[in-house]
């Protein structure tokens, strides 16, 4: 029957729907548009899709959790099933996630999955971060996505925050208590603002229903909101892309989206929700039964926060006791002032890096080719150095496990972090740069000269050489296509009047630029095909220096063997 | 049973049967006290009133091995402290946990290999015991774990978690100093400490912390002892630093050895 209607070969099903979707809402424009959208392949692109697919498993199992939580201060007497608790007094909060745990079929698993998520999201997000810092994918045009997924970083620390406090346990409680004493250390402000929190002394009855609003409405939406702008920019500004042959500033090289990376990243997401499954069933997180309800007398030792506020509870464990001042009748409390200052100012740099680098640079182009990190030796000597403060302060806030785990005193690994936290940093920052220099003559050396084969061959007149195989294209260009900056000079302004400004930005200039390691030119790469021109052609200070051109010495051409093959 | 079977054909009771069946249940009565007064005192030899005997023994173990520190009365000495008065709870606690005799001087003494046999260590206990009035070695009873967890759970965390953590994993003091864990400690030593308060616990008395508390808090760490976590492997109960180290080693370590298998170039 059909057969016989089928005079014309409509293509079925599939067909007729999509069809009827484009006449409607036009999607053939849209496919066309989205599904050729390049996307070039490298493992270390993937990380910002864990910490994205990371929040998809945070959405599907927090819902799963509000469905039997309740957000309620309110004392009950537990008589659930756990028996070192029965009959205890706590919150219907605390209750309620208990129940969750022990009497909720699968609750316990969706608790483990929605923390273990948690952790990952964050730490996936900043492990995507570091990889857009150290390969300056925050160039130009990026600088705006850069404080988007900031401004997600922060979000999903504030998620973790507000999360990690609902349950309404003794050490979610304490962590609190550390906020609420941060709080109360701001001048002025400080009394009035817990006071509005907390709906009067701390811990109040308000709080969890407060947090609660934050982390299930608020935090999370705007989490979406800033996931979408910053997927948004990556379709505008299209996807950077590692050096290689044919892959420039004005194109992308990869596979479509549809359909290589709608399979690829489609599989992905399932491997990322399985390992947090696989993680979730077989590892405990936050086992909350063990702590308590909340009770503001006790504080358990080894009280800490999830790892991603580590840094500030470091800060705060590392800052110099009796800081504190009376002045004009208010009492400054520096001991807990400074570390705020140093957390949020430590936040602020990393947000406005990229436009520091590029006041410094002036570098007007734009960027999509992304720079292997020793070819921006200053960059990632800074990338470094904050990592190092960043560990710094996080190791801080584990002070006392180091202590009992390693056998050392608790107050000699305090004192050793606060001087890392000053000293590690800036020996990361000389360690790096050299590091990077040093990994770059090497570049260079093995443009001009290949790599050494290990083979030595001993000439006719006698005189033994090793044999160099030259590389491929492939790899040659790798090495070869980078970015060379100079430091700039101070110039003077209309008024002929050099400012400090200008200054300014001339010694940071000369900061970033002094040493450096001029990429190999076409001409050296000519001249080393022939003969042996000098390895490594070091920039003089301050002085811009295309790389010299020295006439090397002639020497037999058969001095230069071929290779192998 | 030849009586009953008396009984049940009918004929006379013998007259020796009454004094027969009294002299029986005497015998199993009192043969049944007797022993199992005795199997209590081998189970607890160590009672207040030890034998001479044993403080003798005790007397020697002491001249041997712990009066170089502590003197030959036990009196003190610059290197440590006087035990006299500090009972047999302290003696027992020390040296039943392998603390002493003190290996090396540091900021604490650690628990090591038990150095001496059950029978010494009671000898010492009593010897110690008998120089001057001092807490006693808590009774079975004392020590049963049948007492009520929750309220057990809530006094620990109120009086010992702060330096023990929530669930005796153990916590830093200062200067190198720290509270052991808890995790495979017997419910003895658990109740001398808090009687005796060693090194640089504090004393919980039986003002304190009543022998009711005490055993509640026993029953509390029995539980947490022995009741896994349900959630899975525990990471060592140490919170959240664990995790998040397990989270960036393993978890997203796991997931970037995937990210480069997909990324690899096919050939």
């Amino acid at each position: 029957m059909s057969t016989a209607v089928n005079t014309q070969k409509k293509g079925g099903f599939l067909a007729g729907t999509a069809n009827y979707l484009d006449e409607r809402v036009g999607v053939a424009g849209i496919l066309k548009e989205f599904g050729r959208k390049i996307f070039p392949d490298h493992w270390s692109f993937m990380l910002g899709e864990v910490a994205l697919y990371s929040f998809f498993v945070l959405l599907l199992s927090g819902t799963f959790l509000t469905f039997f939580f309740q957000p309620a201060m309110t004392p009950v007497i537990y008589d659930g099933v756990y028996g070192p608790l029965k009959g205890a007094e706590m919150s219907i909060a605390y209750a309620s996630t208990l129940d969750i745990s022990f009497e909720v079929r699968g609750g316990l698993l969706m608790r483990q999955v929605h923390h273990w998520a948690a952790l990952l999201f964050v730490a996936a997000a900043g492990l995507h971060m570091l990889r857009v810092f150290f390969t300056g994918a925050f160039r130009k045009p990026r600088e705006i996505n850069w404080v988007v997924g900031f401004m997600l970083f922060v979000l999903g620390m504030a998620a973790g925050f507000t999360g990690y406090s609902l349950p309404d346990d003794l050490l979610s409680g304490n962590g609190l208590r550390i906020i609420d004493g941060m709080i109360k250390g701001l001048p002025v402000i400080g009394a009035y603002t817990s006071s509005l929190l907390f709906g009067g002394e701390f811990p109040g009855e308000q709080i969890v229903a407060r947090l609660y609003g934050l982390h299930i409405l608020l935090v999370p939406a705007l989490i979406l909101i800033f996931i979408v702008i910053h997927l948004f920019m990556v379709v505008i500004h299209k996807h950077t892309h590692y050096s290689g042959p044919g892959r420039k500033d004005t194109n992308v090289v990869g596979y479509p989206l549809m359909p290589v990376y709608v399979a690829k990243a489609g599989g992905f997401f399932f491997i990322v929700f399985g390992v947090i499954m696989l993680i979730a069933a077989t590892f405990t997180i936050n086992p909350v039964w063990n702590y308590g309800g909340y009770d503001p007398s006790p504080v358990s030792a080894g009280t800490q926060p999830d790892w991603y506020i580590g840094f500030l509870d470091g800060a705060l464990r590392l800052a110099p006791s009796h800081l504190e001042v009376t002045a004009g009748g208010v009492t400054w409390a520096w001991n807990i002032l400074l570390p705020m200052l140093v957390g949020v100012g430590f936040l602020a740099v990393v947000a406005l890096y990229p436009f520091l680098e590029a006041w410094v640079t002036g570098d007007k182009r734009e960027h999509h080719v992304l720079d292997r990190p020793r070819n921006a030796p200053t960059r990632t000597a800074i990338g470094a150095a904050g990592v190092t403060f960043y560990a710094a302060l996080w190791a801080g806030a584990s002070t006392d496990l180091i202590a009992t785990n390693f056998l050392l005193s608790l107050n000699n690994v305090l004192v050793s972090i606060q001087i890392l936290l000053i000293v590690a940093p800036i020996i990361a920052y000389i360690i790096t740069k050299r590091v990077c220099l040093s990994l770059q003559r090497k570049d260079r050396e093995i443009a001009l000269h290949g790599r050494e084969s290990g083979r030595i061959i001993r000439m006719p007149h006698g005189e033994y050489i090793e044999v160099h195989e030259p590389l491929d294209a492939f790899e040659q260009y790798k090495l070869v296509d980078f970015k060379d900056y100079q430091p700039t000079l101070a110039r003077p302004n209309a008024q002929g009047k050099i400012t400090v400004r200008a200054r300014l930005r001339a010694g940071l200039s000369r900061f970033y630029f002094e040493d450096r390691i001029a990429p190999v030119t076409q001409g050296e790469l000519d001249a080393a095909h022939h003969d042996h021109a000098p390895a490594v052609t070091e920039a003089p200070k301050k002085k811009a220096v295309t790389a010299a051109k020295k006439p090397a010495a002639k020497k037999p051409a058969a001095k230069k063997p071929a290779a192998k093959k | 049973m030849a009586f009953m079977k008396r009984n049940l054909n009918g004929s006379r009771r013998h007259p020796m049967a009454a004094i027969l069946v009294i002299a029986a249940g005497l015998a199993v009565s009192g043969g049944g006290y007797a022993a199992a007064t005795a199997a209590v005192e081998t189970a607890k030899p160590v009672t207040a009133a030890a034998s001479a005997a044993q403080v003798d023994e005790g007397h020697k173990l002491f001249l041997a091995n712990c009066a170089s520190c502590h003197g030959k009365n036990a009196e003190g000495t610059p290197n440590a402290p006087s035990l006299i008065g500090v009972g047999a709870a302290a003696a027992e606690f020390q040296v039943d946990t392998g603390r002493m005799p003190g290996q090396a001087s540091g900021p604490q003494l650690m628990v090591k290999p038990v150095q001496f046999t059950g029978d010494e260590i009671d000898a010492i206990a009593a010897y110690v015991g008998s120089l001057a009035p001092g807490p006693a070695i808590p009774t079975d009873a004392q020590l049963a774990a049948n007492g009520d967890a929750t309220r057990g759970g809530e006094l620990f965390r109120i009086n010992c978690a702060m330096c023990h953590n929530a669930v005796g994993a153990g916590g830093a003091l200062t200067q190198g100093k720290y509270a052991p864990a808890l995790t495979h400690t017997k419910a003895d030593h658990i109740y001398e400490a808090m009687l005796t308060g060693p090194q640089n616990m504090p004393v919980f008395n039986d003002a304190n912390l009543t022998p009711t508390d005490k055993k509640d808090i026993i029953t509390y760490l029995t539980y947490v002892q022995t009741h896994g976590s349900a959630g899975g492997y525990e990471l060592g109960n140490l919170g959240p630093v664990v995790e998040g180290l397990f989270v960036w080693i393993f978890a997203l370590g796991f997931i970037i050895a995937i990210t480069i298998w997909l990324g690899a170039k096919s050939n």
